[in-house]
């Protein structure tokens, strides 16, 4: 579905990722993994065409990114961020926005948007301004926004990282089992390895702004490309 | 008496007319400072804050040497016109509202655009999305650049010429009034306008708050 090819991404002159080679499959959950300022959102922002390369492609469904209508290419994507980034209206106002962008009838915007509210939990909170949510449920109306959209790529940029360990936890396993569910493809930014264990087959480690190794969990952890990769797992929470 | 009515409804007039100008040029141009990343930026911005703070007199002497019969648009008889004041009121509203436009949208969370962006707006849904959320201090831009008119003397008065029955507002004639020696009369033009400038801000108060409450 998505072909990477000789990108490099540079932030204020300087390269901020670079990436030979990488493909992620129709129906993956790819989860990268990194040390801070590696580089991860970096790549999320690019597949997101929100920034653009300095060089290299991505390719998409056969064709050059640049190559899509820009608006067009972006609406098959829903980017979930660290923050929940709600805006300062309802639950369910703020998990109708991306339809109301694509212009969809608001009798399908209010069924769909019943449905994944009630998916993530959070039907009961509908009318609450989002400025009253505790930071779990925030995160759920924000995973709840993106998935109402049924986008063929879902991007998640470490969405837990702000969250106390049980509602983590919770979430993360509700995550998991709709991704499993859809056959979801999506790209998962974390810095725990148990949960790109547990959410993917394939893990991409990223480091030092550039694409060290992709592999399974086993094959990173017992065969580490080089010693940056090594260093890296080694500082890892287990 | 119906002087005094004529003389608040041109100042209410010329006042909200150079408001909704300032609007008009304030929030596009604030927005493009706000979210623009070019070169200059930083340069027009300081100019703009400059401009928040022109004095009105001076703001008077450059749109009437402009305006002056042997001036370069002299030929379009506008000196001493209601039109002139509007002129001039927004000259003195168009950085305020612009410059606090620009500080309201630079105030929000800057990876909000890039979630507008990624939950699949257009740059124009974006964009409106982004003065939405920053409406509460974009109605207070809206707010102080009627303020700074509606009160300002010395521009109405140098372009406007404070003539009866044509160009005269509440502020020019409370003026008048003073250096007649008409204090009475000048108190009670004095309180109208404070009656008039406080029932607007309160109006507008009142919609900011009851959106602050949503």
């Amino acid at each position: 579905m998505i072909q990477i090819r000789d990108l490099v991404i540079q932030r204020n002159g300087i390269d901020a990722l670079r990436i030979d080679s990488l493909d992620i499959q129709r129906g993956e959950t790819l989860t990268v993994v990194g040390p801070n300022g590696a580089g991860k959102s970096t790549l999320l922002l690019a597949l997101a065409r929100l920034i653009q390369p300095a060089s290299g492609e991505i390719i998409y469904d056969g064709r050059s990114q640049k190559q899509w209508d820009e608006l067009e290419y972006r609406r098959k994507i829903s980017f979930v961020f660290q923050s929940p980034l709600l805006m300062d209206m309802s639950v369910e106002q703020n998990v109708a926005l991306g339809l109301t962008f694509r212009g969809i009838p608001k009798d399908e915007i209010s069924e769909r948007v019943g449905e994944w509210m009630k998916q993530l939990g959070v039907g009961a909170l509908s009318k609450r301004p989002a400025g009253q949510l505790s930071g779990g449920e925030a995160q759920r109306v924000s995973l709840a926004r993106a998935f109402v959209l049924d986008p063929e790529l879902l991007l998640l940029d470490e969405p837990f990282s702000a969250l106390d360990p049980p509602t983590r936890a919770k979430l993360f396993e509700d995550l998991s089992a709709l991704l499993k569910k859809d056959h979801r493809t999506a790209v998962f930014v974390t810095h725990n390895l148990n949960e790109a264990t547990k959410l993917s087959q394939r893990i991409a480690v990223i480091v030092g702004g550039m694409l060290r190794q992709v592999g399974t969990a086993k094959q990173i952890k017992t065969r580490p490309a080089d010693e940056t990769v090594a260093a890296f797992l080694h500082e890892l929470p287990q | 008496m119906t002087e005094i009515f004529n003389i608040t409804l041109l100042s209410l007039q010329v006042s909200a007319i150079a408001t909704v100008i300032s609007l008009l040029i304030g929030l596009p141009v604030g927005t493009w400072l706000a979210l623009g990343n070019f070169r200059g930026r930083s340069f027009i911005l300081s100019i703009i804050n400059t401009g928040m703070a022109l004095p009105p007199v001076v703001v008077g002497l450059v749109v009437a040497i402009m305006l002056w019969r042997s001036g370069p648009l002299g030929s379009l008889h506008l000196i001493y016109t209601p039109v002139a004041i509007i002129i001039a009121q927004t000259i003195i509203a168009a950085p305020v509202v612009t410059g606090l436009t620009a500080a309201a949208l630079e105030a929000l969370d800057p990876r909000l655009q890039q979630q507008l962006l990624g939950l699949g707006a257009s740059r124009g849904q974006m964009i409106w999305y982004l003065w939405r959320e920053a409406r509460l201090p974009l109605l207070a831009a809206l707010m102080a650049g009627f303020g700074s008119v509606i009160s300002e003397v010395g521009a109405s008065m140098m372009v406007g010429g404070n003539i009866r029955g044509q160009t005269r507002v509440l502020t020019t004639a409370i003026v008048l009034e003073t250096s007649k020696g008409e204090f009475g009369q000048a108190l009670a033009l004095s309180t109208l306008l404070l009656v008039l400038t406080y029932l607007i801000n309160l109006a507008l108060t009142w919609i900011q708050q009851s959106g602050s409450k949503k």
